[in-house]
């Protein structure tokens, strides 16, 4: 079975994130492999194992985001390929999809296609539902168990995640899968793969190489702005005992008008 | 047809009452732009909610009502919504940001070649087309982005927009439309579904409790016999966990974690708040032994009034925080939710 799975370079979580002349600033902090994407890896390396397949791992960005592909590669990916093209400055989510089910085609012959929920830089959550609706696959987004593929069967049932629950869903291969945390935890990068991962050759994909053509975004974006600073006065509630310091301040949560 | 649609996400012949956020926000989009607001009902068994929708203030309803469209599915959903749209040119469709309503917004966007502004949390009118503000890595930044295609689909987040109170006189026009997938063409199927657990839903409520580590912080807690380390101290984290449930339902608020708590095993992943979690802002949010990683302060900043429960005086969440207490929250939790049955009158 031949699985791939798209991955995003972005901030570290604990980065601390400023607006500088309509740019993201994040300092000193390291870019990383998208958190959720570690699920997505993590579901596609274990149906790999499952059924004697072997998982393909694909980001699209600078010569930087190979450090995502590795972090893939070093989990167990056992290839990755970077797309990479100068015209691509303006994208939204449709030329992300677009880039990446032209690659997914590319690469051929994909059962299952991989993406976590969202990115955390731009917090989208759309790119897999977009990704599966261009290839023409079942959407199987917010997935968190996977309890059957047959492959020969050509059929897939999932656990979906949504507000009410669990929905049990079952769909056609190939398909496109986004998961969430619930799956189980990604596994850590072994020692061995961190070896392999350093020495891969990753190749590098540009639009002309996927038969695309210039790609332009619908969405445009008109400002990068800090959050209003939040002008707080904390006033620290005291007294002589818990119950005394409970009294304080429930009288002050209901002066507040909200229960 | 109107100009300003807006997307009603159902679930089981029920309305998420997060739609009817849509219904005003797009009246004050109409009285910018010109016309009326048409609600659009897809489902089986939907009829009730269309006079709903007039209520909240929709002048027009597009319902669907068909067996094909029972359970939320994405092909159909989004081969409907496609179809009507590219026929009738609406400038703006709304849809509440909920697992179906972005799901189904991303797929329309597809098929009509346009784009969808997500997570939208304030929204105005510049020369005719839409400008919206979104929080991006988890709100510690916000841009102004805007759409250059039509029509301009926008995911609106939960509990930015005020709903408008439903007038029960108030009524409107009905269209009708017919599925245009037949089931033997719709590849996924809706097996079953599983009830999440009972309480109010975090990214719904107006109030929320969370727990942090600090929730399995009690020496004077004995667990039973026979746990080891681990098992005991997710034993006494659940004990904390009860009372910061039993404060909860006094005050009507649902319950969530940090991260810390989640990835602990106190709790399930269901409650985190955070930046790999829920993102909320609820009128109300008391912090109980969460020390406020930056994490988990994206998850909740932009709540209206914060209260911060911990005993280290340093914590990073006191900086948020309205209210503090430097504290045991054993002994203050439990006080606190008898300070409030009293004051509530429970």
């Amino acid at each position: 079975m031949k699985i791939a799975v798209c991955v995003k370079q972005v901030p570290d979580s604990a980065a601390k994130l400023v607006a500088v002349d309509g740019k993201a600033n994040w300092g000193d902090s390291p870019l990383v492999i998208n958190p959720w994407d570690e699920y997505a890896v993590e579901a596609a390396l274990q149906q790999a194992e499952a059924h004697n397949g072997s998982v393909i791992a694909v980001s699209i960005g600078g010569e930087n985001s190979k450090e995502a592909l590795k972090h893939a590669l070093a989990m167990g990916c056992s290839e990755a390929i970077l797309i990479s093209d100068d015209t691509l400055t303006q994208m939204d989510s449709q030329v992300t999809s677009r880039v990446l089910a032209a690659a997914i085609k590319k690469i051929g012959e994909v059962d299952l296609a991989f993406l976590g929920r969202q990115a955390i830089d731009t917090d989208t959550g759309l790119t897999a539902a977009q990704t599966a609706r261009l290839l023409g696959w079942p959407a199987l987004t917010l997935v968190a168990v996977i309890t059957g593929v047959d492959p020969s069967a050509r059929t897939i049932r999932v656990e979906r995640s949504a507000e009410e629950g669990r929905l049990t869903a079952s769909s056609r291969l190939p398909a496109v899968l986004s998961i969430v945390k619930d799956f189980c935890e990604p596994r850590y990068p072994s020692f061995m793969g961190i070896r392999k991962a350093s020495r891969a050759v990753i190749p590098v994909w540009t639009l002309a190489d996927l038969g695309l053509g210039t790609l332009k975004a619908n969405i445009t974006w008109l400002e990068l702005i800090n959050p209003p600073q939040r002008q707080i006065t904390t006033e620290m509630i005291t007294g002589a005992s818990p119950q005394e310091i409970a009294e304080n301040l429930a009288d002050k949560i209901m002066a507040e008008k909200i229960l | 047809m109107n100009k300003i649609w807006v997307y009603i996400d159902q679930f089981k012949g029920e309305a998420l009452p997060t739609s009817w956020e849509g219904i005003s926000a797009g009246k004050m989009l109409a009285g910018q732009l010109g016309g009326g607001v048409t609600a659009l009902i897809f489902g089986k068994g939907v009829e009730a909610i269309a006079s709903q929708a007039f209520q909240y203030g929709a002048d027009e309803v597009l319902l669907a009502d068909d067996p094909s469209l029972d359970d939320y599915r994405s092909e159909p959903y989004s081969a409907l919504l496609a179809k009507l749209a590219s026929e009738s040119s609406p400038e703006v469709i709304l849809f509440p940001t909920t697992t179906r309503g972005r799901e189904l917004a991303a797929m329309a966007a597809i098929d009509l070649n346009t784009g969808v502004l997500p997570d939208v949390t304030a929204l105005e009118v510049k020369d005719g087309s839409l400008i919206a503000t979104r929080p991006i890595y988890a709100g510690k930044l916000m841009c102004k982005v805007s759409c250059l295609t039509r029509p301009q689909l926008v995911t609106l987040r939960g509990r930015a927009f005020a709903k408008l109170p439903p007038e029960a006189s108030r009524t409107g026009t009905l269209t009708k439309a017919s599925p245009v997938m037949s089931e033997a063409d719709i590849l996924t199927k809706v097996e079953s579904y599983s009830a999440g657990e009972a309480g109010v839903s975090l990214t719904d409520a107006s109030v929320v409790v969370s727990g942090g580590r600090g929730v399995s912080n009690n020496p004077s807690l004995t667990p039973p016999a026979g746990l080891d380390e681990k098992q005991a101290e997710i034993w006494k984290a659940q004990q904390g966990f009860k009372l910061i449930e039993d404060l909860a339902q006094v005050i009507h608020a649902a319950v969530g974690a940090s991260r810390a708590a989640v990835d602990a095993g106190y709790i399930p992943y269901a409650h985190q708040v955070g930046q790999t979690g829920k993102v909320i802002s609820p009128d109300l949010y008391i912090a109980c032994g969460i020390s406020g990683a930056i994490q988990h302060q994206a998850g909740m900043r932009t709540s209206k009034v914060i209260v911060a429960i911990n005993r280290d005086a340093e914590a990073p969440i006191f900086k948020l925080a309205r209210y503090g207490v430097v504290g045991d929250l054993y002994a203050i939790i439990p006080a606190l939710t008898e300070a409030f049955r009293k004051r509530l009158g429970k």
